[in-house]
């Protein structure tokens, strides 16, 4: 863009000292370049409608078909949607719990917590949910929860088994197997990170909160509880929204189990059967698209609860815009 | 123990921080209804005196007394054992604090911050809280303001409701750390005439301040510290108006400079 002639100053030149300037009429910056681009744009945005309109393999017709399948919403309802909800309250409970033991004085459960993130950040969700679903091949003789190493203290002392319960290699095949086994791997791994982010917001909390509600005489849990953790979630909710839609596109990995109740599963054995594989994907893009669609009006609206006291500082809806399209971002990642 | 002892004792305090001694022996004695200012250059060490008062800062000797009890350490067995941390909090209860940076909870509202002490430490009931809330509102000249958050709320308006959520605890003692130094000139009148009314109303404050005029007007006693150590104390009319010590005199000059500047 070229730079303009600026309006001439010259009112201290010609005119009398005593006329004040009045009002500004001055001609506004030529922007060209933003023509240009909405030129680019237009036709690049006909060419993709060209695209999508003439070309027989989208199949339209095909495409909303496959979405109507019983056993594809089925899939959505299960596999995506209640793994994604499952998983996330498994991972913000226990991220919110490992970050309170992260920042804990006790060395013990400070040092618990950095291995499980360690360990499970270190994980790839694939390679996790496969583990998981194969876990029942530890368990031949079953898994119990009891005192350890009971056999030796029989043998010493002669106590008999101390043993709770007993689950059964079947009984373990079939629960990790399930959508169980994906909520638990899912939210575990969940966890690692939803410690991270809640560790930060506590962190970012200023620390005379903390002085004046024990000033008050609040013990330590009152004041996390009440004081510090809904301060914290100010700084929690964004980030947990992009975990919430990366949750939302990682139960797609739920076949490592292998859990078939799940969206893409379905649409792509329906695409494998008919040979239409371009509709069947498009199906799950749209599925997939609706849904981070509503969560990101869901999440507009958490932010507003938690921002309350914060005025001005906040600025909600440009902030959940850009929130969500960097978690597109990160979501692939992982 | 008799009938008569002090509210506030505090004997041969000592603090260090790493290396730094902040407080190299300090006494002090408070009476039922007295008011104590400390002055001093910053890095005296009179705000962390303050806060050893409610166990914000632990202390590495000496004892210090409120209403009888040992702060933060119980005598068992010829032996001082810390106490836990819920019992440090039951002793805070007894004493409230007000922070320069005021420190209000940003997610509740004026309302909600006096409350929150009542309601979650003493188990008051909502409703009372409530109503004792309003009336402390009203007593420091904000029940208008009772819904507002605290961002709504100008830095005086903040200090006055910080002063109320620490007095709905009842407290027997008040702390304030520098509660106008944070403040824009024009709105320390408001918050020091809180104050002199929580005085004329017979409640034990301990006050670390530079209002010089504030210490004047409403002290019993003032107590002029420097690096860790009283320098000297009395009557605001002995300790201000007729300073005896050299210290004492050159911080008096520098502070008058200061507010006529």
């Amino acid at each position: 863009m070229s730079a303009q002639p600026p309006v001439s100053a010259d009112g201290q030149a010609g005119a009398s000292a005593e006329e004040r300037p009045g009002r500004i009429e001055a001609v506004p910056v030529r922007h060209p370049g933003r023509w240009v681009a909405v030129a680019v744009i237009a036709v690049l945005v006909a060419m993709f409608l060209h695209l999508l309109l003439t070309n027989p393999v989208f199949n339209w017709p095909f495409v909303f078909e496959a979405m109507n399948q019983r056993v594809v919403i089925e899939g959505f309802i299960y596999g995506t949607l209640l793994v994604t909800l499952g998983a996330m309250v498994v991972g913000v409970v226990g991220g919110v719990i490992l970050a309170v033991m992260r920042l804990s004085p006790n060395p013990v459960l400070s040092g618990v917590s950095w291995v499980f993130t360690w360990f499970f950040r270190g994980i790839p969700r694939l390679v996790l949910l496969t583990f998981t679903g194969g876990i029942g091949a530890l368990f031949a003789t079953g898994l119990s929860i009891g005192v350890p190493f009971d056999f030796l203290l029989d043998r010493w002392f002669g106590t008999g088994e101390l043993r709770l319960f007993t689950l059964s290699q079947t009984e373990i095949n079939v629960l990790v197997g399930s959508i169980f086994g994906g909520i638990i791997g899912l939210g575990l791994s969940e966890a690692a990170y939803m410690a991270e982010i809640a560790r930060a917001g506590i962190l970012s909390v200023d620390r005379g909160q903390q002085e004046a509600a024990e000033a008050l005489g609040m013990t330590r849990s009152q004041t996390m509880r009440r004081i510090v953790l809904p301060q914290a979630m100010r700084v929690i909710v964004p980030p947990t929204g992009n975990e919430v839609t990366a949750m939302l596109k990682d139960t797609s990995l739920l076949i490592g189990i292998p859990v078939t109740a799940e969206l893409f599963f379905q649409l792509r054995n329906i695409g494998s059967t008919t040979y239409q594989l371009i509709p069947v994907f498009v199906a799950a893009i749209l599925y997939y698209l609706a849904a981070t669609s509503v969560l990101m009006v869901g999440q507009y609206f958490l932010e507003k609860r938690f921002g309350r006291g914060f005025g001005s500082r906040m600025a909600p809806k440009p902030k959940a815009a850009a929130g969500a399209g960097a978690g597109a971002a990160t979501g692939g990642a992982k | 123990m008799s009938p008569e002892q002090p509210l506030v004792r505090a004997l041969n305090v000592h603090k260090a921080f790493g290396h730094v001694e902040v407080l190299k022996g300090i006494d002090l004695q408070v009476e039922r209804g007295q008011v104590v200012c400390l002055l001093g250059p910053s890095g005296s060490g009179k705000t962390t005196f303050l806060r050893c008062i409610n166990q914000l800062e632990t202390f590495d000797g000496g004892r210090i007394w409120v209403d009888g009890k040992l702060i933060g350490y119980e005598e068992r067995g010829g032996r001082l054992h810390r106490l836990t941390d819920k019992r440090i909090a039951a002793q805070r209860r007894d004493i409230g604090m007000v922070f320069q940076r005021f420190n209000l909870f940003p997610h509740m509202t004026a309302l909600e911050n006096v409350t929150e002490g009542p309601c979650q430490v003493r188990g008051v009931s909502k409703r009372e809280a409530k109503l004792e809330a309003l009336a402390l509102l009203e007593r420091v000249g904000l029940s208008d303001r009772a819904g507002n958050y605290p961002s709504q709320l100008s830095g005086g308006q903040q200090q006055r409701v910080a002063i109320a959520r620490a007095l709905a605890m009842k407290p027997k003692l008040m702390l304030f750390d520098e509660p106008t130094s944070a403040l824009d000139p024009e709105l320390v009148g408001e918050v020091l005439e809180v104050m002199k009314e929580l005085a004329a109303e017979g409640t034990t404050m301990i006050v670390v301040t530079h209002e010089v005029a504030f210490a004047r007007d409403v002290a019993d006693e003032v107590v002029f510290m420097d690096g860790g150590v009283v320098v000297e104390r009395g009557t605001p009319a002995e300790v201000l108006g007729a300073p005896k010590e050299d210290r004492t005199r050159t911080f008096l000059t520098r502070m008058r400079s200061e507010h006529h500047a």
